[in-house]
């Protein structure tokens, strides 16, 4: 057996369908056997609600929570488990982050997002424009849908607050040169968000290194359960905002005339957390973190390459993103000329691949590439050789039925 | 043929390719755009009414292959129906991609989206037309009732 294939079987969905090419990571990776026995393991030993019991099972699953943020921290290299905030998705991380610290903008303070940006960030930030007469700023991207990191010095003034940025597109591929756009948001003072949610199934993040001030991701793009997702901040920052949602567990005291709250992380974690799911999630991070990433991401630029060089041989296709050439992550996305991609993905389908087609919420980012929307193919560690040949041959078989 | 993939027969194709009805009216008396907000699939439809009845139509459909064999087939078919019939074709429609209906005898064309039952993420592209038509046809009736009762004819209560 291959190392794909020792890899695939350690994924329940892949085993049990050999013949499937999933191709649509990108929207959802596969579940790892590991975080689904400890989902089962959990939910079966020690479910209890967190944080307001003093029997055992209590006590376990407090533990269990605690753990499973300190397998969050170590997988993104951060200072401290208390920094790690566990909500239901990356898109709920960035709204946290819309609103409590949007709660602390004054009318004119300005936030710039990308072009690039999945909607997740990019409609929190114009509700918060609404909401609080902030100044919303947009980034613009290069012809191949890469951040044009040289229009961003003029567009930062020292009324700039927040830059929020993806850390690797979900169309185009593109990583985000992070360090340039850390260092020119620090000249004028402005915080930088990473949305992290392409970046994590690729591999360990190390989030000191970046420099950055937030970070998001979902469970269920680094192989774990649905329902879970993380935002992470600095420690500092975090103690300053005000929380996003009310309820239990986010309190310290609770009077008639007022309230208190809760020290970060928990002043963040109205309610019952996702507390099976973090567990799950922490059993999947600590999974990839034993993983020889060098050697794999290696392969999946190989994978992707070779990809990019069998598609741009189909007469007609464009593709949305960086050459093969660049930097950039196995998120392959391409238009063929007259034919709509819900019909080349049905095709598809119906050749075993999964692959995604439509505005992928990025509507302003397929503005910019001219599409109102497009076929998309993303590449995980479990795929090999075979996904992209059969999605080449797939592919051709899609423009002679539709043609 | 569409290598067992019988969603894409040549009928299908070809109607979405004949882009019946395809453009804007000189005057509509209505219109109604819509979205599907899952796919960025839009469908822009203009009317202009007679005694409540479809004397002109045109669209602009943006959308898959079904979503544009569907326009086209309304471009092809709807003039001379009231809101009534085409509610009528609409849940014939709905009922034939939802429940494998037959097509009605008036709507024989219909047959060709029978392939989409199996595919209910599909069902809204072959709809999508036709909702927009409804909404365009409702919004001219009530506006040209409130602005001139007796130049309509039938209103669906």
């Amino acid at each position: 057996m291959s190392e794909t294939d020792l890899l695939r079987a350690e994924f329940p969905l892949l085993a049990a369908n050999p013949g499937l090419h999933y191709l649509d990571s990108a929207a959802t990776a596969q579940i790892h056997r590991c975080a689904l026995d400890a989902v089962v393991r959990h939910e079966t030993g020690c479910r209890a609600n967190v944080l307001r019991g003093s029997h055992r099972l209590a006590e376990a699953a407090d533990r269990a929570y605690d753990a499973a943020r300190t397998s969050v921290a170590r997988f993104l290299n951060v200072a401290s488990a208390d920094e790690v905030v566990f909500c239901s998705g990356a898109t709920a991380a960035l709204n946290l982050v819309a609103h409590a610290f949007g709660a602390t903008l004054r009318p004119g303070d300005r936030v710039l997002v990308s072009q690039a940006e999945h909607h997740s960030n990019f409609v929190p930030w114009q509700m918060l424009r609404e909401r609080a007469g902030i100044a919303l700023d947009l980034l613009p991207v290069t012809a191949s849908g890469e951040l044009d990191l040289a229009a961003l010095p003029r567009l930062l003034s020292p009324r700039t607050r927040l830059v929020a940025v993806t850390q690797c597109s979900n169309v185009s591929g593109a990583w985000t040169d992070v360090a340039a756009v850390v260092e020119e948001a620090h000249k004028v003072g402005a915080r930088v968000l990473l949305d992290g949610a392409q970046a994590v199934q690729h591999g360990p993040q190390d989030l000191r290194a970046l420099g950055i001030d937030f970070y998001a991701f979902s469970g269920h793009k680094a192989f774990g359960p649905n329902g879970i997702g993380v935002l992470w901040a600095r420690g500092d920052l975090l103690a300053g905002l005000p929380p996003f949602l009310g309820g239990g567990g986010m309190i310290d005291e609770v009077a008639i005339e007022a309230s208190s709250w809760a020290e970060p992380p928990r002043r963040f974690e109205a309610g019952t957390p996702p507390i099976a799911q973090a567990v799950g999630l922490a059993a999947a991070l600590e999974w990839m973190g034993g993983l020889d990433w060098p050697r794999l991401r290696e392969r999946e630029e190989r994978l992707c390459a070779d990809l990019i060089d069998g598609l741009l041989a189909v007469p007609g296709l464009r593709l949305l993103g960086p050459p093969a050439s660049a930097r950039r992550a196995p998120i392959v996305s391409f238009d063929i000329a007259g034919l709509h991609p819900h019909d080349v993905c049905q095709v598809l389908d119906h050749h075993g691949l999964a692959l995604r087609g439509g505005h992928h919420c990025a509507q302003p980012l397929l503005a910019a590439f001219g599409v109102d929307a497009c076929s998309r193919a993303s590449l995980a560690l479990y795929n090999d050789e075979a996904d992209v040949a059969a999605l080449v041959e797939g592919v051709a078989a899609a423009v002679r039925t539709l043609a | 043929m569409s290598e067992g993939l019988d969603l894409y027969q040549e009928s299908i194709k070809q109607m979405a390719a004949a882009a019946h009805g395809h453009g804007q009216l000189a005057s509509p008396d209505g219109e109604a755009k819509l979205n599907n907000p899952l796919c960025g699939d839009r469908v822009h439809m203009q009317v202009a009414l007679q005694g409540g009845r479809i004397a002109a139509l045109a669209h602009q459909t943006r959308g898959c292959l079904l979503c544009r064999a569907a326009a086209s087939l309304l471009g092809a078919r709807a003039a001379g129906l009231d809101a009534a019939a085409i509610d009528a074709a609409t849940n014939a429609l709905e009922a034939l991609l939802q429940e494998q209906a037959a097509a009605p005898p008036e709507w024989p064309e219909l047959a060709m989206f029978r392939p989409a039952h199996a595919h209910p993420s599909r069902h809204k592209c072959a709809l999508l037309p036709f909702r927009a038509l409804q909404a365009a046809v409702r919004k001219t009736v009530a506006t040209q009732t409130t602005n001139s009762p007796g130049r309509t004819g039938h209103v669906r209560s």
